[in-house]
């Protein structure tokens, strides 16, 4: 097993249905002998699960016998949910969250976002902002169920 | 990019002010948590907060990192006293009523986006991944910000005078966001810093598009208009914000949990 195997193992703190390495959380990974250095990617300036991120991904590799565990952290290119996996996103989905738009919409009103229950196209927006920086609070007109939509940045 | 001596303190002084706009703007609607009119806006303001204060977070990292005496972001937000701070006045006026705050929040995310979008491309290219970064959560910020001008402005008459009287008492606090002073110029011109000149014109623009919108007066000219707070010159609410910010630090300094 390579360190990526190993980092692929650590849940997001925030939806600990899909991993740091499938939500596109970790750009690089550099291995010597006994040495380990993971350079990842914040998804947004202020995500408190951060650290919960870096320490979760410490810990499984010193656990798989890595000596020296370095993590870096890189701003540029900045994150985009375009580097979620389709895999990810059906895990999103089929937790209740509506998986971001491959495409982003600009401007008041975006993409249409289907419901992850029911499956209808006809939803709205509550608000932009939700229980993470990730994500926000839609209703579905037909099965008239509130849900979270991770929003496409 | 590397950076002269005098060059360094430049840059340093220039991160700072953004910085602080930020992290004095995210402590101020961090004051409406739990206090907000609907749980909706309860999470919007809180998570607007944390953004404004993770970007101060990445800014401040790398004010100190320029700086290079050691110092840390946290000695930059806590350790320094209201003369030192180098944010603009409006993001210090307390939050009022909602409309208050959403003014003040209007003003700043319209100005904002445009700022970001050309300190992407500073030439210092640590600065310009952090105002990329920055720039798309402005964007969700802005939207945020003119949904409730509209909302309110072309709403009821309640609605309506209330925000007229807060973009009227907020007004004179909008034209230092575009008046370059002799550092802004010399970051210009070694093209790390944003040309605010050039951003104002775009600025008016949103503004009367929005208020046009929103069915909301635009103030006149013709009156008194702050300035000063990049050389450190506030209103009298900023020493209490950072008495409130700052007491643990400073009653207990160093502490960690």
């Amino acid at each position: 097993m390579s360190a990526w195997d190993y980092i692929r193992s650590v849940p997001d703190p925030e939806i600990p249905v899909v991993d740091v390495v499938s939500m596109g959380i970790v750009r690089e990974v550099e291995e010597t002998l006994d040495c380990v250095t993971v350079t990842i990617t914040p998804t947004y300036s202020g995500c408190p699960a951060m650290a919960e991120i870096e320490s979760g991904i410490s810990a499984s590799l010193h656990e798989a016998g890595y000596k020296q565990v370095e993590i870096k952290t890189q701003i540029a290119p900045a994150w985009t949910t375009e580097w979620i996996t389709d895999e990810a996103r059906e895990k999103l989905r089929n937790f209740g969250i509506a998986p971001p738009e491959r495409r982003c919409a600009s401007g008041i009103g975006g993409n249409s976002v289907a419901c992850p229950l029911c499956g209808s196209e006809e939803t709205r927006l509550m608000s932009e902002f939700g229980s993470t920086p990730c994500k926000a609070l839609r209703v579905c007109q037909n099965c008239l169920q509130p849900f979270e939509h991770f929003k496409c940045i | 990019m590397e950076l002269n001596m005098e060059l360094r303190g430049q840059v340093f002084d220039y991160l700072l002010r953004h910085a602080d706009d930020r992290l004095v703007l995210g402590h101020r609607l961090s004051e409406w948590c739990g206090h907000a009119p609907m749980m909706e806006e309860d999470l919007a303001l809180a998570n607007i907060a944390l953004d404004l204060i993770g970007q101060a977070t990445l800014l401040y990292k790398l004010a100190a990192k320029t700086e290079g005496s050691g110092r840390t972001e946290d000695d930059l937000a806590f350790l320094r006293e209201p003369s030192e701070f180098r944010n603009l006045q409006l993001v210090e006026q307390p939050n009022g009523d909602f409309a208050d705050t959403i003014a003040r929040q209007f003003f700043f995310d319209s100005y904002d986006v445009l700022f970001l979008e050309k300190l992407s491309l500073s030439a210092y290219t640590e600065l310009a991944g952090i105002a990329a970064k920055a720039l798309k959560e402005a964007q969700y910020h802005l939207r945020h910000a003119q949904r409730w001008m509209l909302r309110l402005g072309d709403g009821t008459e309640e609605s309506h005078n209330r925000l007229q009287d807060s973009v009227v008492n907020l007004w004179c606090f909008s034209k230092e966001l575009f008046v370059p002073d002799n550092l802004d110029q010399v970051l210009v011109t070694e093209r790390i810093g944003v040309d605010l000149k050039a951003v104002n014109s775009s600025w008016q623009e949103t503004v009367t598009d929005t208020f046009r919108e929103a069915t909301l007066d635009i103030p006149g000219d013709e009156q008194y208009f702050a300035s000063g707070s990049r050389g450190g010159y506030h209103t009298e609410h900023l020493g209490f914000l950072l008495a409130e910010m700052q007491v643990l630090q400073r009653t207990h300094p160093g502490a960690i949990w």
